[in-house]
């Protein structure tokens, strides 16, 4: 009566697609990974989840003296506190969950070898669980818009869209590092590096007007750039480059897609190596 | 009868060289190309892939409501067999059909975050083991009741003794339920009552006509739970059928060492079997039979023993202790001899190589084989220990001077007994 359940275990090979289904199962596990990590990531801390908030908002403060007293930068019209946070609430959530997400898998190693369980989970929980992050970034955007009077505008609408291409471009960069990591513990080294130049070439400090036109479009490939762009027009409705928002958007599907891929390629091999 | 698990030829190959460079950074892959030629010998072949097969070509079929014991030596496979069913590793080729929802615990307490309270591992570690949630909440109180952690379910884990972290991490997997459970050695935790809580909680669960794979050391547990055993030598089934059998099988005609159970005099220094961690302070164990001269083969029950333990201290040292411990092939301890509990010891410094001497006076052991262990302590901390350092076979003798030969039981316990006189009946 119980033998409903039929599966066959053989070895797997070549690039195979995500089994849907069986995320549809597991979705329990899922729920309950996100809920675990947001649990864990401010235990015995003493500010908690504050911590979510006071990252970008220093980074706001020391940006907002340094270009506005220091090096003065032009910004189309906003504030450049309002301009700068705009641009950290996309940026330090990739940043972190890159950097998360590339350790998630080497950070659950025994889980990994001692269950089966769809191993994407693993990243894909941690990276959610920043989106609580985000979410406490947001509010604060509110009060700061609030506090200069910014006009709310049906643009907004715009912006869970872009929280989406965040998603895509941190879900499939994190797969691949991820999925990377598991074997060569180089990616540990190189993420936070990588994180912190690739902050320069993404337009979160500048705009992107102070850049030459012909590089503009090979910023385009930085899938954050775009979202940057993108969260600027709709919170505050700048003047941005549609064609880097259409690249960058797509430059996130690939990765995801690519690293939905990579990760499901690599997957059968973690158990042995890890 | 239905099969729900059809196994068939699979095989499973670790990659030894290949495994080890797996570890290696970036610069390794990116040099790889280059140095193509390298890895020649003189003769200028390709020298191969260092390779082991973990399995190779193991065909079985577990039919409903079976209860299987899969035993064998260190490195025979039974680990790598339960991680290709509980789909945690592929195997190299072969395939398995599974019927049935698998629950596998390879582990207690996967997944534990000791920053969360107990309550909260009880629901993510379900979660990880496949319940759902409310199932998890349906057994809510069982769970924590099994493992009587009560007063702490609010508490971090992190915070848990050593005991309470393993009962309530058995006490969430027992509670499992799947169609087919996979079990590995997860019984030797916990304290020995609790041990045997697991057990019942285990037998209990197999008679509710789960379909049940158990790997397990522990003989006598397989024994008492399992209705087939299967012996797994070197990657291969070498033995399928009823459990005490494949026992028997295991510890009999597998045995490929039969020549070390003569000779009772020991190498420690470079044994195999010394805990890995231990520098080797242990050098060698003498056995001598009730003539002193050194034992060979058996020795009958009830007879002097004398184990001498030659051992080197490094240092100066005042408190050391030397043990000989006795346990069945089935692992089970029976007793240990062990220096500390010599009330006229001498305790002065000593360095350099030393001489401990036990003498048992009457070997207390029923019949049959054992192993022994020698350990050595310093300051009361164990600095050596070397497992199943020989093998000790107790043969049948009078020792109750009565001509009746105790086959029962493990050990031997001197007893009085009396006839009390024949009462008279007296009428009321």
């Amino acid at each position: 009566m119980s033998s409903t359940i039929e599966l066959m275990i053989k070895p797997r090979k070549g690039w195979q697609p995500v089994d849907l289904r069986e995320l549809w199962l597991y979705r329990e596990l899922l729920g309950f990974l996100v809920w675990r990590d947001v649990k864990v990531r401010y235990k015995q801390t003493l500010l908690g989840g504050l911590w979510a908030l006071l990252q970008p908002l220093i980074a706001m403060l020391i940006f907002g003296v340094l270009f506005t007293k220091v090096a003065p930068i032009r910004t189309d019209g906003s504030p450049y506190p309002l301009f700068v946070f705009a641009g950290l609430i996309p940026w330090t959530f990739f940043a972190n969950s890159v950097t998360l997400a590339s350790n998630s898998l080497i950070g659950s190693e025994q889980m990994i070898r001692k269950i089966y369980f769809p191993r994407i989970f693993v990243p894909f929980g941690m990276i959610a669980a920043l989106g609580l992050d985000m979410l406490i970034s947001f509010a604060f955007m509110g009060i700061l818009l609030w506090y200069y009077h910014w006009p709310l505008s049906l643009r907004m609408l715009w912006l869970p869209a872009f929280v989406a291409g965040c998603f895509l471009a941190t879900g499939g960069l994190g797969l691949i590092l991820a999925a990377v990591n598991v074997r060569y513990r180089d990616v540990k080294y190189m993420v936070p590096f990588f994180t912190q130049m690739a902050f320069f070439l993404t337009p979160v400090i500048y705009p992107l007007r102070y850049l030459p036109h012909n590089l503009r479009f090979v910023l385009g490939l930085n899938p954050m750039a775009g979202m940057v762009e993108g969260f600027r027009y709709a919170l505050l409705g700048s003047n941005v480059s549609w064609p880097l928002i259409y690249v960058s958007t797509a430059t996130s599907l690939v990765l995801f897609v690519a690293g939905l891929f990579f990760f499901r390629r690599l997957e059968r091999t973690f158990a042995d190596v890890i | 009868m239905e099969t729900v698990i059809e196994i068939r030829n699979i095989a499973k190959r670790y990659h030894l060289g290949e495994g080890a460079r797996m570890y290696g950074s970036f610069r390794e892959v990116l040099s790889r190309p280059f140095r193509r030629s390298a890895p020649k010998n003189a003769d200028g072949v390709r020298k191969p892939v260092d390779s082991f097969w973990a399995l190779k070509d193991v065909s079985l079929d577990v039919q409903k409501g079976d209860t299987i014991g899969v035993i064998g030596s260190n490195g025979a496979g039974k680990s790598t067999l339960l991680k290709i069913i509980s789909r945690i590793t592929d195997p190299s080729s072969g395939h398995i059909k599974v019927r049935g929802r698998i629950g596998s615990l390879l582990e207690v307490g996967t997944g534990f975050h000791p920053e969360l309270t107990g309550r909260e591992n009880i629901y993510l570690n379900g979660a990880i083991l496949g319940m759902r949630k409310t199932e998890i909440d349906a057994n809510f109180d069982a769970i924590t009741g099994f493992a009587g952690i009560g007063a702490f379910l609010d508490t971090p884990v992190k915070r848990y003794s050593s005991g309470m972290y393993v009962r309530l991490a058995f006490s969430i997997a027992a509670h499992l339920d799947p169609e087919i459970l996979i079990v590995d050695e997860v019984l030797a935790v916990g304290d020995v009552a609790f041990q045997k809580k697991c057990l019942g909680k285990m037998a209990e669960a197999c008679s509710r006509a789960r379909t049940v794979l158990f790997v397990s050391h522990n003989l006598a547990a397989v024994e008492n739970i399992c209705n087939r055993g299967i012996v797994l030598h070197r990657g291969e089934v070498a033995f399928d059928g009823k459990s005490k059998d494949a026992i028997n099988f295991y510890l009999h005609d597998l045995e490929d060492n039969s020549a070390v159970r003569q000779s009772h005099i020991v190498d420690l220094s470079n044994s195999p079997n010394r805990v890995p961690k231990y520098h080797p302070h242990l050098k060698r164990l003498e056995l001598f039979d009730e003539n002193d001269r050194p034992l060979r083969g058996d020795v009958p029950t009830g007879s002097r023993l004398k184990a001498v333990v030659y051992f080197n201290l490094e240092t100066p040292c005042k408190t050391f202790d030397a043990s000989v411990a006795f346990d069945t092939l089935g692992g089970q301890r029976i007793c240990t001899a062990h220096s500390a509990y010599e009330p006229d010891r001498i305790h002065e410094e000593r360095t350099g190589e030393q001489v401990f001497v036990c003498e048992i006076p009457s070997l207390p052991l029923v019949p049959g084989e054992y192993k022994i262990h020698v350990g050595l302590d310093i300051s009361s901390d164990e600095v050596d220990w070397v497992e199943d350092a020989t093998r000790l076979t107790v043969t049948r003798s009078d020792f109750y001077g009565t001509g009746v030969v105790p086959t029962k039981g493990v050990f031997l316990m001197p007893n009085r007994w009396e006839l009390e006189p024949a009462r008279e009946e007296v009428a009321i």
